[in-house]
Formats: structure tokens, C-alpha cells, sequence
């Protein structure tokens, strides 16, 4: 289904509090989602917004991702308790002919990972990120998951799930095949679940070079579960952008993190936890890599980038040999 | 093997035309284009890197195991026996030697990767 997305949202200029819609234009996306950013014109003055549509049929009871009215759902939630957010401005429907949607407000800012960890325009506010992720994970994990349905996981049923999948991708990679066995004999005691954003990583952070974290990004993949899963994801090396030497995204330490979920209510989370959860991560990535590589064998995905992204898995395995070694 | 151009000359000569266009291209063009550079670094390496490594590889399994073989079927077996328990992280010099396996690995699929401490 062909569908004009500069008209449809023209037509709903009213309801977005304006008399037009100017310069929209498709960011990014991924097969199956879209994301526009656009400007709505009127008395006013002008305002940027994104709309996150998917374009093809989508099953939440069987998906790993939220629909697009949950994650709408999810960031109220979040943004109740505080969280920095893109905040919603409209959960769309059937009648605004753009499929499922929503809109948000768009934040200005930076969330590539490389350039928040690289570009000199951050050294201000990078010493600040690790404490502030810390506070802003405490605050999302207070919010009330009543009412928006989510599905629980912890480690076990993680592992579980991608053990299935490298089982089904026939590849033989020892570390991969050590990581697994020794994260499920060491499984953490379980604690009461929270509400987890399920992919808190520099990448899904919009960066301010002057005040830091200025919204949370991306919350399709958000469940309930242990609360050192979302911090342990943080810390995976993949998302350091080349500055393993600070292990909170590239651009902070263990301690600030913990320091700063402590202070803004979270539950007192031991650094082993989060080193448990941090290597899962990394054995999960390994395993979406291959997963993707899969995609490309199979021929459902014809891009370059697909098996290419199929030797990121040794990225994963050295990174896990140094955990292992380590004792996590 | 031929050596006037060697293989890997010929992987270098096509990534270094692709560079020369990059600038041309549409943005997600270009993206892919830098994508289509950095696999055709992956096989150049292995092309030069690759037998070596294997070898090493292969050796370095060989002594874990107690015995040789090819690098398949001692990768099958290593994987058997970490999946059966009767090897894990405690068992003398083998995470010294999956690490030296994957840092071989990682020199020719990302030589720039810092890996985590």
C-alpha cells in the first residue's frame, strides 16, 4: 500500500496544531518501519516532528517489538516519571490514512554514538552522561507498566531464546558455544521485575552538547525484566565506538552509572550484575549478527551491509573472552 | 598461486575505483559503497592474514583436544564438548587460546576493534 506521507500529514496539519506541514522527509529506517521528520507551520510558529510508521502487517502477540501504540503508551509512562523523552504529540488513527503511527515532538541534538564519543563539541558534557544515564534508567524503571502490555524475560529465557537461534543458524563458534553454557550456570538470583527500555545504548540517546542526555530514543524493544539488564546493555563494548577504556558507552565508568541509578531511587545494583548482564549483550549481539548474516543466506535481504555485518561476530567473541577471562 | 597482479592486488584495485566514486554517489549509495570498501578489506586480509591464522588456529585446538585434525571438525568438536560440559572456563589454556583465536579472527574482520577490558 502506496501511501503519500506529505499529504496525509498536511491533512492532519489541524489536529498537530497547525495550518501546514513543510520539508517532510524519510530519515531512516529499517524493512518494515519508517521514520519522517517534518515541520508543522502555523500561528505557532514552526514545529519539528517525527512520525515512526510501520508499512507493513505486524503481530504484537508473536513480535519481540512493541506495536507503535504501545510504545506511544510507553512514552508517557516514561515521561510521568520524568525520563527526558521526544514527548508524544499524536498516537495516529485508521482515519489519518498513515497506517500504524505515531507523532512526536523532535529533539534537537546528537545521537550517533561515534560523534557523541569522538567530537570535541561533547567534551563538555561527555564526564556528565554515565551519572545521568544512571538516574534516567532509575526514573524508567519506576514507571508504572500497568495497563501497556509488555512481555517479561530474564536471563535464562534470554539465553534461552538465543540459543534457539545460533542453534538454527548451524554455525560453529566455540566462545559463543562457552558463553552460553557458563551464563546459564551462573544465572544472578532473580530480583522484582521493572520496567526495562530494552535498548538503552549510546545510539538511542539524543545528546545535547549542552545539557547531555536530552531524550531516550527507541523503545520498541522494551519488556519487563532485571533492572542490570538495561544497565548492563550500556556497557556493551559494541557501543563504545572505539573507547573501551570507558566502559559506560564510551564516554563514562561503572561508578558514575551505578552512583547515579543509586542516588535517583534504583535498587543498590552490584557491578558483577551488570558485568553478567553486559556479557549477555554481547553474546546476544553475536547472535543477532549471525542472524542477520542468515537473512542475507537465506535471500529474504540482498543488501551488502547484511553479510557484512556477519564478521561483527568476532567483535562479540573477543569481547567475551576478555569477560570470561576476567571472570566477568 | 598467480602473482602478477596477486588476488589480493586485484580486491585492492576494485576497492580503491569504489572510493574514487563514493563522492558521487546518493547518500545511501555512498553508505553502501563504503560498506562494499570495508568487505573487500575483509577478504584482502583474509586473502594474506587467513592461512596463517588457520594454522595457528588449528594448532592451538589440536592441543586443547589432544590430537589433530581440520579446522572443521576440531571446531565441531571443541563446540561438542563446551555444549556437553566437559570443557568450561576453568579448563587450563582454553580461554587463552579462544581468545588468541578470535584476536587472529578480529585482525582480519575489524583490525581496528578495541576490545573490551
Amino acid at each position: 500500500m502506496e501511501v503519500d506521507i506529505a499529504q496525509a500529514l498536511a491533512r492532519l496539519a489541524p489536529a498537530l496544531g497547525g495550518t501546514g506541514v513543510e520539508a517532510a522527509q524519510r530519515l531512516s529506517g529499517g524493512a518494515s518501519m519508517e521514520t519522517w521528520a517534518f515541520t508543522v507551520t502555523g500561528p505557532q510558529g514552526p514545529r519539528e516532528m517525527i512520525l515512526r510508521r510501520r508499512n507493513g502487517p505486524f503481530d504484537e502477540a508473536t513480535a519481540r517489538s512493541t506495536s507503535l501504540a504501545t510504545e506511544a503508551a510507553l512514552i508517557s509512562a516514561a515521561a510521568k516519571v520524568g525520563a527526558p523523552v521526544a514527548p508524544l504529540i499524536r498516537l495516529c488513527e485508521p482515519a489519518d490514512g498513515l497506517g500504524e503511527a505515531h507523532i512526536t515532538a523532535r529533539i534537537g541534538g546528537e545521537a550517533l554514538g561515534r560523534k557523541i564519543v569522538t567530537d570535541p563539541k561533547f567534551e563538555a558534557v561527555r564526564p556528565m552522561l554515565a551519572r545521568q544515564c544512571g538516574e534516567i534508567l532509575a526514573q524508567i524503571h519506576s514507571a508504572s507498566p500497568d495497563g501497556i502490555p509488555l512481555k517479561r524475560s530474564d536471563a535464562a529465557e534470554e539465553l534461552d531464546r538465543y540459543e534457539q537461534v545460533y542453534r538454527q543458524s548451524g554455525a560453529q563458534r566455540p566462545i559463543l558455544e562457552l558463553a552460553f553454557q557458563h551464563l546459564k550456570k551462573h544465572a544472578p538470583a532473580p530480583v522484582a521485575d521493572v520496567l526495562l527500555h530494552g535498548d538503552f545504548r549510546n545510539g538511542n540517546l539524543m545528546i545535547s552538547p549542552d545539557t547531555g542526555v536530552a531524550a531516550v530514543l527507541d523503545w520498541e524493544l522494551s519488556h519487563l525484566g532485571d533492572p542490570a539488564e538495561d544497565l548492563g546493555w550500556l556497557c556493551v563494548n559494541s557501543w563504545r565506538f572505539g573507547r573501551s577504556d570507558r566502559p559506560v558507552g564510551g564516554f563514562g565508568d561503572y561508578a558514575d552509572l551505578l552512583a547515579g541509578y543509586e542516588q535517583a531511587g534504583g535498587v543498590a545494583v552490584d557491578l558483577s550484575r551488570v558485568r553478567y548482564w553486559q556479557a549477555l549483550g554481547s553474546l546476544k549481539w553475536g547472535v543477532m549478527c549471525l542472524m542477520m548474516y542468515s537473512s542475507y543466506a537465506a535471500g529474504a535481504e540482498s543488501s551488502v551491509e547484511r553479510p557484512m555485518i556477519g564478521r561483527r561476530v568476532s567483535e562479540t567473541e573477543i569481547d567475551l573472552a576478555n569477560l570470561l577471562e576476567a571472570g566477568l | 598461486m598467480i602473482t602478477h597482479p596477486r588476488t589480493e592486488e586485484l580486491v585492492e584495485a576494485v576497492a580503491r575505483w569504489i572510493d574514487t566514486i563514493r563522492p558521487e554517489l546518493k547518500p545511501r549509495d555512498a553508505f553502501l559503497a563504503r560498506v562494499a570498501v570495508n568487505v573487500l578489506g575483509v577478504v584482502q586480509r583474509e586473502l594474506t592474514l587467513g592461512p596463517a591464522a588457520e594454522i595457528d588456529a588449528v594448532e592451538r585446538m589440536s592441543g586443547l583436544l589432544g590430537h589433530g585434525g581440520s579446522f572443521e571438525d576440531l571446531t565441531a568438536e571443541l563446540c561438542a564438548k563446551l555444549r556437553a560440559g566437559e570443557m568450561d572456563a576453568s579448563t587450563p589454556g582454553l580461554l587463552a587460546a579462544l581468545r588468541a583465536n578470535a584476536q587472529d579472527q578480529v585482525a582480519i574482520d575489524q583490525p581496528n576493534y578495541a576490545s573490551a577490558r
